[in-house]
């Protein structure tokens, strides 16, 4: 047993220290990331301003549910005429894949008090993958990826947010600009890496038949919470994915 | 049109539930989203829900399915992913493929 504290938290670290060079590489890996993700954060802003939106609601949307798909969900849903409630649950039903993304972390992070308030805020799709990639570095590796990434999307998506945003009010009517094409746009980049195996492009495919044929007959948001459906009638079975 | 007010409560009520929902990740017992059921539903969720915005995103006006600019729009999008094109690139693309039907 070692008595003295210090020698204690020595001997500690020195088993789960991360070598600077590693932490270096991290930090950069997680920036770049970070103000390459950043940088989305102008169509966001513009999107948002095309949508109907002011300036006030749309940094408060990135500063706020910082979830650049459900940020997108909502300013979409609105701008395309669905109520309040159909914008709200469609960015949550996209919100909901985070709340998996903290369960697969929180082992690792092992964050309690503040911090735990302060970084669930930070977990989004690119914190997540910066973290989990440095598993082999263990938990100190993951933390470090977290932290970097998730503050540094933060300050950068903020940024880049209010310079779209601005830029949109500058500008005026979107369809001059093509901005309303930058909306679906934003949306299939979203969805392109995600198409991978004859499931997930039988599931899209259901889902353009299924709107098709929603969108005359129902109002305006609720097809694309019907969507949902989908998910759950092709997930609900196991199969080749 | 929707209200002021009306955007600002969808503002506000997904930030605080998108924000339950990151700290509700951070805080249950890893048991009970761990089924395998749940993890299939979750990786497809966004993937019909992202088709079903770009579908409506594209092709509608309120209730009625249109076809203009935008879609023209989505194919160049869609042929700059293909050409693995980096996100700004594709939603630039769009927007000025888009710009110039809307032009011509």
């Amino acid at each position: 047993m070692i008595s003295d504290p210090i020698l204690a938290y020595g001997s500690i670290s020195a088993m789960t220290r991360l070598p600077d060079g590693e932490r270096r590489r991290i930090r950069r890996d997680g920036l770049s990331l970070a103000f390459t993700v950043g940088m989305y954060g102008t169509a966001f802003g513009a999107a948002s301003v095309a949508s109907g939106l002011n300036l006030w609601q749309t940094s408060a949307l990135s500063l706020l549910t910082f979830s650049g798909a459900s940020q997108f969900a909502l300013v979409g849903v609105l701008g395309g005429g669905g109520s309040a409630l159909s914008a709200i649950a469609t960015s949550v039903l996209l919100g909901s894949r985070n709340a998996l993304y903290g369960l697969r972390l929180a082992p690792s992070l092992k964050l309690s008090g503040a911090r735990k308030f302060l970084g669930a805020q930070l977990v989004i799709d690119e914190s997540t993958a910066v973290s989990i990639a440095q598993e082999h570095h263990g938990d100190e590796g993951m933390h470090f990826g977290f932290w970097v990434t998730g503050l540094g999307v933060y300050v950068f998506w903020n940024l880049f947010t209010l310079l779209g945003a601005l830029t949109a009010r500058a500008m005026g009517d979107p369809a001059t600009y093509g901005l309303d094409a930058a909306v679906p746009a934003a949306f299939i980049a979203l969805l392109w890496p995600r198409l991978k195996g004859s499931k997930a492009w039988l599931a899209a495919a259901t889902t353009i038949l299924l709107v098709l044929v929603l969108v005359p007959v129902v109002p305006a948001g609720i097809p694309v919470i019907a969507s949902a459906l989908i998910a759950l009638g092709f997930g609900w079975r196991e199969g080749r994915a | 049109m929707i209200t002021q007010t009306s955007i600002w409560i969808a503002v506000i009520v997904s930030s605080a539930a998108c924000y339950a929902l990151k700290l509700a990740g951070m805080s249950i017992p890893q048991s009970w989203l761990a089924g395998p059921r749940i993890q299939r539903v979750a990786g497809l969720l966004p993937i019909a829900l992202l088709t079903a915005l770009v579908v409506v995103q594209t092709v509608t006006d309120h209730q009625s399915l249109v076809l203009d600019a935008r879609a023209i729009g989505l194919a160049v999008a869609i042929a700059l992913l293909i050409a693995r094109a980096s996100f700004p690139v594709v939603v630039v693309g769009a927007a000025l493929a888009s710009a110039l039907i809307h032009h011509l």
